[in-house]
């Protein structure tokens, strides 16, 4: 069976995502990755379990990016298409179930075993199993929850891929890239340290920050931080913000309200630190602090700069 | 300027999620159920708020039965025009895009608003599959939208942070937060909301791509483990010898 890998790429590489949903791909049947643009050698799609990469034209919106899947999929005659089920994932994956007649099954959590695939429903407060009712299937992967393949040490072949396209319909007048000051970006992120009004004021992330680089990890905060301007936009994990599943989540000075929860109980190890012992979130954590952030925090950094 | 906002019934955030019918259905009994917070908050509120700006009007779509009437009337309530209901059943996201898709495709609007996700399945599909029924392009996980003249500029999160995009034409979009500020809607919309326009419309017979199995409950968590506040080298411990995640 052919699978067909669409893959993002950052200069050149694919994303960790990207290579997730690749690797997924591989252990279904033959992997064929779709790429849109520059490559630097196989973008490391090979050690991944990828075969043959098509190589299409750059700078294509959702629209085009569609056709050139969809389009791939049936050159090759492929019965499934997988990717990340990130930004771009999403605006894509759905085009593509529409233009093969395919169902969708986004923000698979498991790799595949058996007939269907499990995703998380309800928020990541349930899971599913879900079965096509196709005979083709587009699934997408959850960033971080299926984990990286195992490097299999091969090389993909590089092949010009062209299709009709159509037009480019979406303009993009401007980007900007807000700085994660050289961290891992939240949804790729496998540690992160987050905070919330129990800090008491934006002066005090400094030792938020340090634990974080003692850690290696990113930083995030909740809702109530983000909304007042304590911290930026794009740091707010919970329901309306990011939704993450890191390998630890340390928790310091959020209470765990449900919508905070939702965006974070994909984690695989929590940590919370909170002086108050009935918290609702100790209820949802593996390791817990009672104690002062103020004087719990720079200690735990000392501990982790001991490692 | 003339809106779709595509809306979605969703259980309160708070609920207990439990199943039935041998787990393959969710167990509705008791549940208070709300409009899809990013469908309201983000989509409808920045429809209403270009309308009252610049005039035209918000058409309000869900699929389902009867049983999503109240939210149709919440969304009138709080300022919608119209109400459509496409009565189906549905079963997974590439039934209600193609319901909606047909829908719309006899309409005229000048673009078509949707949540970024639905709290119950969070699939964040339905926005894409429209717009590719449509022929137009979808702005996925939107934080702003405004006009310019006839272009629409909006500024969406990327992987790599956030871009600002014009689109010329009708276009689909998928509303993160940012758009929009919730409406608590006040007596005046509620009375107002009894009398305005609710269509119930034939679905056009779409059908699922997939189906659910079964759903299942996470295992529950042994329960947390306390270090004490004077000893975080043991934290660290614990996450390395024992939890293995450093």
């Amino acid at each position: 069976m052919k699978c067909i890998a669409f893959i993002q790429t950052k200069d050149g590489q694919a994303t960790k995502a990207s290579l997730e949903a690749a690797g997924f791909a591989a252990s279904m049947g033959e992997a064929v990755a779709v790429v849109s643009g520059e490559l630097n050698g196989d973008g490391g799609l090979g050690a991944v379990g990828v075969g043959r990469v098509l190589q299409g034209e750059a700078h294509l919106d959702d629209g085009q990016l569609a056709r050139l899947v969809s389009a791939a999929a049936e050159k090759e005659g492929a019965s499934t298409v997988v990717s990340a089920q990130d930004h771009l994932g999403k605006a894509v994956a759905g085009r593509v179930a529409v233009r093969l007649g395919a169902g969708l099954i986004a923000g698979v959590t498991a790799a595949p075993s058996g007939e269907g695939f499990t995703r998380n429903v309800f928020s990541g407060k349930a899971t599913a199993r879900i079965v096509g009712n196709t005979d083709k299937l587009v699934i997408t992967t959850t960033p971080n929850a299926i984990g990286m393949p195992e490097s299999a040490g091969g090389t993909a072949s590089v092949e010009a891929f062209s299709t009709d396209l159509g037009d480019r319909k979406v303009e993009i007048l401007e980007a900007a890239a807000p700085s994660t000051g050289g961290r891992a970006p939240l949804p790729e992120a496998e540690l992160v340290v987050s905070a919330g009004r129990g800090l008491k004021g934006p002066e005090n992330w400094g030792i938020i920050e340090d634990l974080a680089d003692a850690v290696g990890a990113t930083t995030a905060c909740s809702r109530p931080v983000s909304d007042i301007g304590w911290r930026p936009h794009h740091e707010h994990v919970g329901q309306t913000g990011i939704a993450i599943r890191p390998n630890l989540y340390i928790a310091i000075g959020i209470s765990g309200a449900i919508q905070h929860l939702a965006g974070v109980n994909g984690s695989k190890v929590i940590v919370v630190i909170n002086k108050d012992p009935e918290a609702p979130f100790f209820k949802a954590a593996d390791y817990g602090i009672v104690g002062d952030a103020f004087d719990v925090v720079p200690k735990l950094t000392e501990a982790f700069q001991a490692l | 300027m003339d809106f779709l906002v595509c809306i979605s019934k969703a259980p309160d955030t708070t609920t207990r999620i439990a199943f039935t019918e041998g787990d393959t259905r969710f167990n509705e009994e008791g549940v208070q159920f709300i409009v899809n917070p990013y469908d309201e908050w983000y989509a409808l509120v920045r429809a209403l708020e270009l309308v009252e700006a610049q005039g035209g009007k918000v058409v309000i779509a869900a699929v389902g039965g009867a049983d999503c009437d109240p939210i149709l009337r919440k969304a009138l309530a709080i300022g919608a025009h119209e109400a459509v209901r496409i009565d189906a059943a549905p079963e997974d996201a590439m039934q209600v895009a193609a319901e909606l898709a047909a829908y719309a495709q006899g309409q005229s609007f000048d673009a078509i608003l949707c949540g970024k996700e639905t709290i119950d399945h969070n699939s964040s599909a339905v926005p894409a599959m429209i717009a590719e029924h449509l022929d137009v392009p979808c702005i996925a996980l939107c934080t702003s939208l405004d006009y310019d003249g006839d272009k629409a500029i909006m500024t969406r999160e990327t992987a790599n942070g956030i871009e600002k995009v014009a689109v010329a034409g009708t276009f689909v979009l998928s509303a993160a937060k940012g758009m929009g500020e919730q409406r608590i809607p006040n007596m005046r919309g509620i009375m107002a909301a009894r009398t305005k326009p609710l269509q119930v419309v034939p679905a056009s017979g779409a059908a699922a791509g997939t189906r659910i199995e079964k759903f299942a409950l996470p295992p529950e968590k042994a329960g947390v483990k306390l270090v004490d506040a004077d000893n975080p080298a043991e934290l660290v411990r614990l996450l390395r010898e024992e939890a293995k995640v450093i």
